[in-house]
């Protein structure tokens, strides 16, 4: 039996009272609501703070990431992907490891939790690749609260095996056809059915972005990544990682793993989907490649053309494919504390196979993005030097995806004996 | 100067609520739009005109398909201030109000913006997703151009939100009589009332009601109690449904907008 890990519950670098992470004199975050959901926003705050005060809050919330998620998540040094690549030690953080493949259920449990205080019966929630959508109706299906999860109709042909896991879990998956029908349609669809069913219904969201008090709370409940991370590094390797990279779509995985470094001297880097490449206008890069706009509730980052329509986007992950960016990772890049790279669809499809076969590991294709621009920034430095990488979720449910892109055969058909 | 206060006025004048008419503009292209909006705005007191977005998180199936049509036709801003234009025109009285999502004036610059729609007769600006609470970005902006800044409350809405609305809002306040998006079914009217009287407690301002308003019986109920009716989603509907055929388009708008303001005067 290990003793269980200790996390610093304090909340640092908190947005001001409205929600806003200011940088460079732009107030990014904020709640750009609709009126009808203004007091239930409030209500969140107010049992946000309430419960993160509340050592009972987080004693059951610890319990539940140690032995129903299976926290703390391993740092593996990836021996065999550091030869491979030459240069920096590599470690990653094997968030794929949690119950349900990825780092997404720190978040529904904490939420789900806050839900039943508040005493809503009732859950809805977005998903993009799904894999949110999945850590919601496994949450729901524990708490036997009821569930439906808003999904593009286009993610759901992408991402069928999610689906099914959704449905078996007891969870109602509502198609959404409006506007591109991915993550950012499904967004606008459950705030449709939000507004109009606030009274009895928790909104679980999913990422680090919508309207305060979700970029903090979302936030809070991942930093539990970086804080493990970090003090893993320093005890396996004696000291902390020289560069952290995360993936990011709307970015929880990536405030997770980088808001508990950002103290330290760390170079931290957000690699965002860089689709059919950067200049090709398939992307879906809005740190890159966007500018400031309003969507889903906060001010971020954004893919709009001139006159502020949001742009259509591509990721061969759907969990990337996204035109925004959760506030306060806008904010550090404004403020100059974070690094920006990407990757395309080829680049992750190859650090997809590179670590499955070098280290028996297959991970998400929204990680194969972190993974390819992680080994890249490994390779220009030296082996006494570490390069942590947040690998956000494992890889089976793209394994179709997959096998599509590289035109798999099965040649074991036919072969007699 | 907003002519909002003189169109209130003069419907108090004449003893009634104010007939405020809501289409998209572009819908379903500029040119029939143009043909639309000046219709409907012969027949209301106040024209709300929609700046097509392309995430309308707050509209219904109805007002998102009317701003897909006008998007998919190649509506740009510039043709929504031009229409707005065109409006003010032939209509030097009535009241216009732009109203849309917090990132078209954003991207645009809201000085920017400000200038182009004062300068095309607009008295009023409506953002849904702009609270009181991020007024920062647009408010000193609009009174200094003159924009009337109408808030929205709703249901939800607790005394504490009503009063710091009634501090940001000008022109008037639009009560949205249901929890939910544009188009859905009207609320409970007895709740409808009490919330209205309620918000009277805390304003002077002129207290107009909308979300759900689709027909003349339903009209002339909310008319009793409040200072204006909202019609959008029935009015846009006419769109869809004269598909085919422009001239039928106009007319219908035409014969819902008299059908409504007759209900309204009666």
């Amino acid at each position: 039996m290990t003793t269980d890990f200790i996390y610093d519950l304090s909340i640092k670098h908190a947005p001001d009272a409205g929600g806003h992470f200011e940088a460079n004199g732009t107030l990014f975050g904020g709640r750009f609501a609709a009126e009808t959901l203004m007091q239930p926003l409030q209500e969140i705050e107010q049992a946000f703070t309430d419960a993160w005060a509340d050592p009972e809050f987080h004693a059951e919330r610890l319990d539940l990431l140690k032995n129903y998620v299976g926290r703390a998540t391993p740092l593996y040094h990836a021996k065999h992907l550091t030869a491979e690549v030459g240069g920096a030690q590599i470690y990653l953080k094997r968030e794929d490891l949690n119950h349900t493949g990825a780092h997404k259920v720190n978040n529904t449990i904490g939420q789900a939790l806050l839900a039943r205080r508040m005493g809503k019966k009732k859950v809805i929630a977005e998903t993009g690749a799904g894999q949110h959508g999945v850590a919601t109706a496994t949450v729901a299906a524990m708490f036997n609260m009821q569930c439906d999860i808003y999904m593009g109709r286009e993610d759901i042909r992408r991402q069928a095996p999610n689906v099914f896991r959704m449905k078996l879990l007891g969870a109602n998956v509502v198609p959404v056809d409006s506007g591109t029908a991915t993550l950012k349609d499904a967004v606008n669809e459950a705030l449709r059915v939000w507004v109009a069913n606030c009274e009895d219904t928790y909104y679980i969201f999913g990422t680090a972005a919508g309207p305060h008090p979700f970029p903090l709370m979302v936030r809070q409940f991942h930093t539990v990544i970086g804080q493990e991370a970090r003090a893993q590094c320093l005890e396996q390797a004696g000291k902390l990682p020289d560069v952290a990279v995360a993936c990011v779509g709307g970015g929880s995985n990536a405030i997770g793993l980088l808001h508990p470094l950002q103290d330290d001297d760390i170079r931290l880097v957000a690699v965002e989907a860089a689709g059919h490449g950067l200049e090709s206008g398939e992307h879906a890069a809005a740190l890159a490649k966007g500018k400031p706009g309003i969507i889903h509730g906060s001010l971020s980052y954004l893919l709009e053309d001139e006159e502020g329509q949001i742009q259509g986007t591509h990721s061969i992950s759907a969990g990337l494919d996204y035109p925004g960016v959760g506030p306060e990772l806008a904010a550090m890049m404004e403020a100059g504390r974070l690094e920006l790279d990407s990757a395309t669809d080829d680049d992750a499809l190859q650090a997809f196979q590179v670590l499955t076969k070098a280290e028996g590991i297959i991970p998400a294709l929204e990680s194969s993005h972190a993974l390819a621009a992680g080994m890249r920034i490994a390779a220009n430095m030296q082996p006494n030097q570490i390069v942590l990488i947040n690998l956000s979720g494992r890889g089976d449910k793209d394994l179709n995806t997959v096998m599509d892109k590289l035109g798999f055969q099965d040649d074991t058909q036919g072969v007699s004996t | 100067m907003s002519r909002l206060p003189e169109v209130f006025k003069r419907c108090k004048s004449e003893k009634r609520a104010a007939l405020i008419g809501y289409l998209t503009a572009g819908d379903p292209d500029v040119n029939t739009s143009k043909d639309l909006l000046l219709t409907l705005a012969k027949q209301v007191d106040i024209l709300e005109i929609g700046m097509p977005f392309s995430d309308p998180a707050a509209d219904g199936p109805v007002i998102q398909a009317a701003s897909e049509r006008a998007l998919a036709s190649g509506t740009h801003i510039s043709d929504v201030f031009k229409l707005a234009q065109t409006v003010r025109e032939a209509n030097p009285d009535i009241g216009i109000v732009l109203m849309g999502y917090a990132n078209t004036p954003f991207v645009l610059g809201f000085d920017n913006f400000s200038k182009q729609a004062v300068s095309a007769g607009v008295d009023a600006v409506l953002l849904v997703d702009i609270p009181p609470e991020e007024g920062y970005l647009c408010d000193p902006i609009f009174k200094q151009y003159g924009l009337d800044r109408i808030l929205l409350l709703s249901p939800t809405s607790t005394d504490e939100r009503i009063k710091l609305a009634n501090k940001h809002a000008s022109g008037f306040i639009y009560y949205v009589s249901l929890n939910g998006i544009t188009g859905a079914n009207i609320g409970e009217m007895t709740s409808i009332r009490q919330k209205v009287d309620n918000i009277r407690t805390h304003t002077d301002l002129p207290v107009c009601v909308g979300f759900g308003v689709k027909t003349p019986q339903q009209a002339s109920e909310v008319a009793e109690f409040s200072d204006g009716v909202v019609v959008g989603s029935h009015f846009v509907g006419q769109i869809p449904a004269h598909a085919r055929e422009s001239q039928n388009m106009t007319t219908a708008i035409n014969h819902a907008a008299q059908a409504m303001k007759m209900a309204i005067q009666a």
